[in-house]
């Protein structure tokens, strides 16, 4: 990390000017000079100041990987709840299925979990969501956990290296979505000890060397285990 | 309306099926109860309560009001539950819905019918004046279990209720000239007093799910419950109040079961209880 410390900017904070920077997310421009939008981490990144929300709904962007839940199956489509303010729609030309119209709930149905795609997000901020991609699927077996979707960056770590370690020492298969929804599966045991290493993670993730720290955790665990 | 997705039914009836609960409790385990009395000041009885992540403040409030003309002698009380959207993500503002009226009513029984409350001492012009005792009880954060949370909570307010004689007094010498009865009163009660209580009765509340039978459910295991029941018993283990929740059902069994180990819990949160309120 090369910033020092992790400063919190509070709503309509000044954090710079047009002229030297450009607005990024969670904040606003507001004659020629840009305000924080949102109670949250200052993260100035190149030339965009950006402000990291501490809480908060999950903001869907194209692209990202999340866990759904079916809420309802319709005639040609299900609608499908990702911890974003409104559903979004699954259509079934975007699942790798077969689908004879009106018999989508013989696919999925209320209360199941998929796997998905963020695929569209217009101007209205309708999502669109895909199954069309590798290793997306419905979920059969295993738990889903929800934490804070500003709080999965770090349960993922550097280029992935806290989910890696996480990984390793527990034997377990995990998907976190950029949503905020974790699926774990594995034996209860080791199931268990992810459950308790998230939990810290999410209460700690303000904090610098947070990945060394797990690991010593982990590592630790293991050996009592053996 | 949040789903639950179905694969977190199979985990936790699973996890039941070995004899384990996610939070590794056991079945008949309470998570750990913090009580806090006189959280408002202005109320005249008040506390709030956490059973793990589950938070309630309750207030008692008294007012002079006019008796119901079948019970001419006795004080009169009424409970109400607010669920505000802060709790969880699904309560919603505006009236109360059914849960928040069976909640206040689920507590409003085990009150009343336990007759903790002495209503005859409440009296102060029979057929005229009386005390009327309101309890509030608001949600703070909802993390399952809200019956034992808000009816401990009230009970806790009750007991450390006074009666706010000092406050009301102007308006009881203005009322002196038409009921000459309260002048007795005033000599009898010149300051604020607590407020006569008998012993007070626990609620214990158990959920179904699969084919076991857990107490004090949590968030999770309450969405996906079959059937709950809460039992209120008093220190004597007797049943004082009795509510059935959901679409399930229990076998005769298990209700005696579930009430055996409200009364075994009930004992346990009473002797925290008396320990909080220094009785």
């Amino acid at each position: 990390m090369t910033q020092e410390k992790r400063e919190i900017v509070i709503p309509s904070q000044f954090l710079g000017d047009t002229q030297q920077s450009k607005a990024g997310r969670g904040t606003f421009v507001e004659q020629g000079k840009i305000y924080s939008e949102i109670l949250g981490i200052l993260n100035k990144k190149s030339d965009f100041i950006n402000v990291v929300p501490i809480k908060g709904r999950y903001d869907p962007i194209e692209g990202d990987f999340v866990i759904g839940v079916v809420e309802e199956a319709m005639a040609s489509s299900w609608l499908v709840d990702i911890n974003a303010p409104y559903p979004a729609l699954l259509h079934v030309s975007e699942v790798p299925w077969d689908v004879e119209f009106g018999e989508t709930d013989r696919y999925l149905n209320h209360g199941d979990s998929v796997m998905a795609k963020v695929a569209t997000v217009d101007i209205e901020r309708k999502v669109n969501i895909t199954l069309k991609d590798r290793n997306l699927y419905k979920i059969n077996g295993g738990l889903i956990i929800t934490v804070e979707p500003s709080k999965v960056p770090r349960i993922i770590g550097k280029k992935g290296s806290m989910i890696t370690l996480l990984k390793k020492y527990t034997r377990c298969r995990i998907f976190v979505g950029q949503n905020g929804r974790i699926w774990i599966d594995g034996d209860d045991d080791n199931v268990a000890k992810v459950l308790h290493t998230i939990k810290k993670i999410e209460s700690e993730s303000l904090s610098f060397g947070l990945t060394n720290r797990i690991e010593n955790l982990l590592k630790n665990e293991t050996q009592d285990v053996q | 309306m949040t789903i639950t997705p179905s694969i977190k039914r199979e985990y936790l009836s699973k996890l039941a099926s070995q004899g384990k609960r996610a939070d590794n409790r056991k079945f008949g385990d309470y998570r750990p109860i913090k009580i806090e009395i006189g959280y408002i000041p202005k109320a005249e009885g008040s506390a709030r309560v956490k059973i793990g992540n589950t938070q309630v403040v309750a207030g008692v409030k008294m007012d002079l009001g006019d008796p119901y003309p079948d019970t001419p002698d006795s004080g009169v009380m009424t409970t109400a539950a607010e669920m505000i959207p802060m709790a969880s993500p699904d309560f919603e503002s505006g009236p109360p819905r059914e849960d928040a009226i069976e909640l206040a009513r689920v507590v409003d029984r085990g009150i009343r019918e336990s007759e903790i409350i002495e209503v005859e001492k409440l009296c102060i012009v029979p057929g005229e004046k009386i005390w009327m005792i309101f309890i509030d009880i608001h949600i703070i954060d909802y993390d399952g279990n809200l019956f034992d949370a808000a009816s401990l909570a009230s009970l806790a307010a009750l007991m450390t209720a006074n009666v706010p004689i000092q406050r009301i007094k102007p308006m009881l010498e203005k009322l002196q000239e038409r009921y000459p009865e309260i002048g007795n009163y005033l000599k009898e009660h010149p300051d604020n007093y607590t407020l006569p209580l008998r012993e007070p009765p626990i609620s214990c509340t158990s959920a179904k799910f699969g084919n076991v039978i857990v107490m004090d459910p949590s968030l999770d295991e309450e969405e996906i419950a079959e059937a709950r029941l809460t039992v209120a018993t008093d220190e004597k283990g007797d049943i004082r109040a009795m509510q059935k929740g959901l679409n399930g059902s229990f076998t005769v069994d298990e209700i005696k079961k579930v009430i055996k180990a409200s009364i075994d819990n009930g004992k346990k949160i009473r002797e925290e209880l008396y320990k909080i309120v220094g009785k």
